[in-house]
């Protein structure tokens, strides 16, 4: 498992370029311009359970759901930051990619840590030491269960 | 009674009598707004569509804005995917390429009222604010997922006041304001947020409040918000919409707010964004003279008639510098035209403008006036971010028309009160 550091205010341009947003939307699209601009390594070497942990405001910029797409296919098991960008985060719910807003953890973090995530109790232990996250409301939680919005939303169509 | 502006409108499209910052709350909004990646949504729900159709056929607005006219095979296909998807279910909103901007749309043809809620699976859809309806982004999953059930859950947010004092100078216009407030209070300044502005409000027109409220989301805001005026009534009138029409919503005078800023107009001066975020905010004489290759002029965050006016005004009689490129894109084709009748057109033109259709145009990256590596762009829209222009190693520089136009003269970054008739 591999853990992938990144600063503030990672936008989504940088996490997926524009000039690609009208012509690729399917994760094996998405996945060769996944961080392009910002890290070129990762696409390649990025592999399933891996972390991110980043700084504040991370996913701000567009609504562009391809960042989230990608991330969830390629397997990042969740990504750690001091905070994320609002459409980002709702982005994330919707296709039950797992964020972790905890500035304790991210600033504990140095290189070679090791990092484990507990959702149901809602810790993460890094480098030895503890810290506690806020777990999501319920109804997050549900969309997340179902395995996203969209089966969410089907099993509620089928059920009418 | 104590509420926001937020949870007022959240309280009224829950039917709850009140609710409370962090509470989860199901909507039915009054309309979805959808691009070019109308294809892409409507592609995830092709067998539900087939089967339950969508929720209402009034419910979508559909703008193909993005990247118009098409400028590949694949991007060709998408549009004629949404023509075809709006021609098989009868939606009443299409505006095919050549209308303009979607949220240019949604404002001048009355979609947004005061008192409405909207939400469009693009990041600007906050710009509605400007018009007093609560309106913000979503991703295309979850304009997927109302487009079939016509619902959809949001989150109460907490609610910042910003109190706009004074009244601004010569030279300074909107774009300022909201550069320097972002600057202010940083990229993620009002993350999760409803903003609400108060204070000496009356002197922004409607082109200014959206500008504005556009922006919002380059400060992480949920939502932006200009109480309905007799600017907003005004404006209403003349595009066919008495107040009859519409139900104004207003916070309370002791409505409880998380945050309270005040912004004194008369301190605020010519700003630019560097790059490569757009809370790197400095005054426009730290960064005079150096030197760009690509001028902008337009998309959702200033492409209206008075921005095209502030920069006829800057140019009339006079010629851009040869080693400068100034595009310009009206925002709607209602503004193009009015330019046109103006003579607006004609002086950017012959001052050396090339004029591209109303769209997104070059602000994404993914078509028209892509930047080379080292080139500087100085633009009016509202993103720097590295890359979003098409190439990493250009830079975008973010400032008001009135900067943009002036400093297209020199083919350097000018004080626009330099050149200003002031």
């Amino acid at each position: 498992m591999k853990i992938w550091r990144y600063g503030d205010n990672i936008d989504t341009d940088l996490l997926f370029p524009g000039k690609y947003v009208y012509t690729c939307s399917t994760p094996d699209e998405i996945k060769p311009y996944l961080l392009e601009d910002l890290d070129p390594l990762f696409s390649k070497n990025v592999k399933k359970g891996d972390i991110i942990i980043a700084g504040k405001n991370f996913g701000c910029g567009s609504s562009r759901e391809q960042p989230v797409v990608g991330l969830k296919s390629v397997g990042i098991k969740a990504i750690i930051a001091i905070s994320f960008a609002r459409i980002f985060y709702r982005a994330a719910i919707n296709q039950g990619l797992v964020l972790i807003e905890c500035s304790e953890a991210v600033k504990s973090y140095s290189k070679g840590d090791n990092v484990k995530i507990d959702l149901d109790s809602g810790k993460i232990v890094v480098g030895g030491k503890t810290y506690s996250f806020l777990k999501p409301p319920k109804e997050i939680i549900a969309i997340r269960n179902a395995g996203g919005l969209l089966e969410y939303t089907k099993t509620k169509l089928k059920r009418k | 009674m104590d509420m926001t502006f937020a949870e007022k409108i959240l309280a009224k499209y829950s039917k709850l009598t009140e609710v409370f910052p962090g509470q989860i709350v199901t909507v039915h909004p009054d309309n979805l707004i959808t691009h070019d990646n109308t294809a892409a949504i409507i592609q995830k729900i092709k067998p539900e569509l087939e089967k339950f159709g969508v929720y209402s056929k009034s419910l979508p607005i559909i703008a193909l804005d993005h990247i118009i006219p098409a400028n590949s095979e694949k991007t060709a296909e998408n549009h004629q995917k949404i023509r075809e998807f709006v021609k098989n279910n009868e939606i009443k909103n299409f505006f095919d390429i050549g209308f303009g901007i979607c949220h240019q749309i949604v404002i001048e043809k009355g979609f947004a009222l005061p008192g409405k809620l909207l939400l469009g699976s693009d990041s600007h859809t906050c710009s509605y604010g400007a018009i007093g309806a609560f309106s913000t982004g979503i991703d295309r999953t979850e304009a997927a997922s109302i487009l079939l059930t016509g619902e959809t859950w949001l989150k109460v947010p907490k609610t910042i006041k910003m109190v706009l004092k004074g009244k601004l100078k010569p030279g300074v216009y909107s774009k300022d304001v909201i550069l320097h407030i972002i600057g202010d209070i940083s990229a993620s300044g009002a993350n999760y947020c409803s903003v609400e502005f108060h204070g000496n409000v009356g002197q922004f027109s409607i082109d200014d409040r959206f500008t504005i409220c556009n922006m919002g989301v380059e400060m992480g805001a949920k939502n932006t918000l200009f109480f309905s005026d007799d600017v907003t009534k005004k404006y209403l009138k003349n595009i066919g919409i008495s107040d009859s029409q519409y139900n104004p919503l207003f916070a309370d005078r002791d409505a409880k707010y998380s945050n309270e800023l005040e912004y004194d107009l008369t301190k605020i001066s010519p700003v630019i964004a560097c790059p490569h975020n757009v809370d790197n905010i400095k005054p426009v004489t730290e960064v005079i003279d150096l030197e760009i290759q690509q001028c902008l002029i337009g998309t959702c965050t200033n492409g209206r008639f008075s921005d095209l006016h502030v920069a006829a005004n800057i140019l009339k009689g006079k010629r851009i510098s040869q080693d400068v490129r100034l595009l310009i894109l009206p925002a709607s084709k209602d503004i193009f035209e009015k330019a046109i009748k103006a003579g607006i057109i004609k002086t950017l033109v012959k001052a050396g403008g090339i004029i591209l259709p109303p769209g997104c145009g070059p602000c994404l990256g993914a078509h028209q006036g892509v930047l080379a590596p080292g080139e500087r762009c100085l633009s009016t829209a509202n993103r720097n971010f590295k890359g979003r222009m098409g190439c990493k190693e250009a830079e975008i520089y973010l400032a008001s028309p009135a900067t943009v136009a002036a400093s297209a003269l020199y083919g350097r970054i000018t004080d626009p009160r330099e050149v200003i008739k002031i």
